[in-house]
């Protein structure tokens, strides 16, 4: 009985590969049927995302298993394994947990901590449940690798630190104002890292969005994207005042604004600061603004130094995060091992005769003129009446065993509460 | 009595001492509870010295404010308490982290100087001694940390100009807050310096006939008094913000320490303590 991963990923694959092993997720369910008919997996899930495509299954035999699962990714998708086998990674039993395990708390990602995998992973999970395609031991995998996702996410800093430009301005602007609330934003151009910038600043509660653009329409239609105000690209100059945030982002190969229009501004807004950030290539802000009081410049170049400590620190984040999926694999190892039909017996067992002697005990406390006859008697009933009791269901187990179905054990454990290891 | 004052003292100055190093622990290192650890720790120092300054009162029977020894732990006192207020109003942990240092060598320049009891000279017996002192000193410490605030801030200031934006940079609370806590204190302790300046001469004229006598200390804190109008005023209707404001809350700072102790030091008059 075997947990196994195949699969590939931004890292052992280039996108092409990625691309034409790619599942859309109409086709899953279909896919997960095909899969279940042609290899010998009891229970299959199929994760498709940009970066990875990846075979989950449980499966009682692990000969030929890979063989199986690469005929099946070919056949699919009408290739030859040879195509891709180079491509692929298989995992089994602790790896495969613990592979499933770091996919989830976004360990393996392209970023380090990015959140969209967990989502991903749940929708592949929602699809294959669905499809009746996952049993006991994948749902238990799924759940379990929600929940590190979950702890990994809280108890290390794994996603604290932004790791995209747009998400270091917004951390930055914060640095600076502390609260964004009410907090106006100029676009000057209507590109679509502007765009994407403006929208992480709104998602933090900014008031305003002013937009600005040489094609006065464009900026007509992204302002009122963010229920904001356009303004004709002739005179922004004379508004710069109102924004506490400004995002350049044009391609005009001169500088657009410089110290004396800011000098201005700041005039205007009686040194309330304000927040550049130039995201274009040639810049758009003189960089000696950035020497005016209550002035604050970043370009490009800046934000990626932002991004690549951040990247560190993840990186170090990373290190702890391992160690809390150990443990959880740890633990999800031995409910597997429980599952097993021999310790599922001996735990039952103990547990009836367990309550029986315990109860057995108080009764007889409670008759001490009881001769040691009468004693013999009680205690043989009671021998009797757990043993007749225990009989259909162990021998329902023992039976089940030759079938290596893990359904009954598990089913046993949870009527009785039997704990998960013992 | 005597010992167990001097023992409050010790064991308020190791509080404070406690808490910077929490303080720098959470700066240099990281762990977060350690934040939490200096404010707590200034808490309980602040508490201890509260209990050895009334000790202290009901020994010498009036404010204990009259030598040298009682006005450095008042103003210690005194600062711990402004901040506590402070960090109330608007939650500003980080500024322990200055005020602690502050604490602790006020605290220890008053372990260190005499702690005889002076018999209170005449013409310091008053309602106003109370009243003036407690006003000018109460506005001086809420001042002092307002040169807290605006430390941190030209730390925070620098390291954004510079893009060095690691290590504290991540641990200082942002500029715009740490502008608003320095506004705060000013807003706190300038009316409380100038009710100080008020009481005093109203003192004076009791005391020496005249409200002005142009005393080394009169003069001084006429000059810090005018320093922080101006930088209120600048504030209010000038735009007066960041930087400059926290360049001349330093100078301020400096103006009332000199005020405070450099007159007594370097300049003689009618405000000497007595030894």
């Amino acid at each position: 009985m075997h947990i196994v991963t195949l699969g590939l990923n931004h890292q052992t694959a280039p996108v092409d590969t990625r691309e034409k092993l790619a599942f859309k997720s109409e086709e899953i369910p279909g896919a997960l049927r095909r899969l279940l008919d042609t290899s010998r997996l009891n229970e299959a899930l199929i994760l498709s995302t940009c970066n990875r495509v990846e075979l989950y299954g449980f499966t009682p035999e692990l000969k030929n298993c890979r063989n199986e699962l690469e005929t099946f990714l070919a056949d699919f998708h009408q290739l030859e394994t040879a195509d891709f086998s180079d491509n692929l990674y298989f995992h089994t039993g602790t790896e495969a947990i613990r592979h499933s395990f770091r996919v989830a708390s976004s360990l393996d990602s392209m970023v380090i901590g990015e959140p969209q995998i967990l989502g991903q992973l749940k929708d592949a999970f929602f699809i294959a449940s669905e499809a009746r395609s996952t049993g006991l031991i994948l749902n238990r995998l799924m759940h379990r690798s929600f929940f590190i996702a979950k702890e990994v996410r809280t108890r290390t800093k794994i996603a604290s630190a932004a790791v995209s430009v747009s998400f270091a301005a917004v951390e930055l602007a914060k640095k600076i104002f502390g609260d964004l609330k009410g907090r106006k934003v100029m676009l000057i151009g209507a590109g679509e890292m502007c765009e994407l910038a403006a929208r992480h600043f709104v998602n933090q509660g900014v008031g305003q969005v002013l937009v600005t653009n040489r094609t006065f329409s464009r900026a007509r239609e992204l302002a009122a994207e963010f229920e904001g105000l356009a303004v004709s690209f002739d005179s922004f100059r004379q508004e710069l005042d109102e924004a506490d945030i400004i995002l350049s982002s044009t391609g005009s190969p001169d500088y657009l604004i410089g110290p004396a229009e800011l000098s201005a501004a700041l005039k205007k807004r009686r040194n309330r600061p304000i927040f550049l950030i130039d995201i274009a290539v040639p810049r758009d802000i003189d960089p000696k603004v950035n020497e005016l009081d209550n002035i604050y410049l970043f370009d490009v170049d800046d934000l990626k130094e932002v991004i690549t400590e951040n990247l560190d620190q993840r990186q170090q984040e990373a290190l702890r995060a391992e160690r809390l999926v150990d443990l959880e694999v740890e633990k999800f190892e031995q409910w597997l091992a429980s599952l097993a039909v021999t310790p599922t017996i001996k735990a039952l067992r103990r547990q009836v005769s367990e309550i029986a002697r315990r109860e057995l005990e108080k009764t007889l406390a409670g008759l001490p003129d009881l001769g040691e006859k009468e004693r013999r008697k009680l205690e043989a009933m009671v021998n009797a009446i757990t043993n007749k009791i225990l009989h259909p269901p162990l021998n329902y187990l023992k039976a089940r065993e030759q079938h290596e179905d893990r359904q009954p054990a598990a089913t046993i454990r949870r009527i009785f509460n039997l704990p998960d290891s013992d | 009595m005597e010992s167990l004052y001097s023992a409050l003292l010790l064991g308020a100055l190791l509080f404070y001492l406690l808490s910077m190093a929490a303080g720098f622990i959470y700066l240099f290192r990281s762990p977060g509870k350690a934040l939490g650890f200096s404010t707590r720790t200034i808490t309980i120092g602040a508490l201890l010295h509260v209990v050895a300054f009334f000790l202290r009162c009901l020994e010498t029977g009036t404010l204990a404010v009259t030598n040298l020894h009682e006005s450095l732990s008042f103003f210690a006192l005194l600062l711990a308490l402004a901040f506590i207020v402070v960090n109330r109003r608007k939650p500003a942990a980080l500024l322990g982290v200055f005020t602690a240092p502050l604490l602790i060598l006020f605290t220890l320049a008053a372990l260190l100087s005499s702690k005889t009891i002076t018999p209170e000279p005449p013409i310091l017996k008053s309602f106003w001694l109370p009243v003036h002192v407690l006003f000018s000193f109460a506005g001086n410490a809420f001042l002092a940390l307002g040169c807290g605030a605006a430390v941190l801030y030209l730390i925070q200031e620098h390291l954004l100009k510079k893009k060095k934006l690691k290590g504290i940079f991540r641990k200082l609370p942002a500029l715009e807050k740490i502008d608003e806590l320095n506004y705060l204190c000013l807003r706190l302790g300038f009316p409380l310096l100038t009710l100080g300046i008020i009481s005093g001469s109203v003192w004076a004229s009791y005391a020496w006939g005249s409200n002005w006598n142009w005393d080394p200390k009169e003069t001084w804190s006429l000059i810090t008094w005018l320093l922080f109008a101006a930088l209120l005023h600048g504030r209010m209707n000038s735009g007066w913000r960041g930087r400059r404001a926290s360049l001349l809350t330093i100078i301020g700072f400096f103006a009332i320490m000199f005020t405070f102790l450099g007159v007594n030091l370097f300049l003689s008059g009618l405000h000497g303590y007595v030894h």
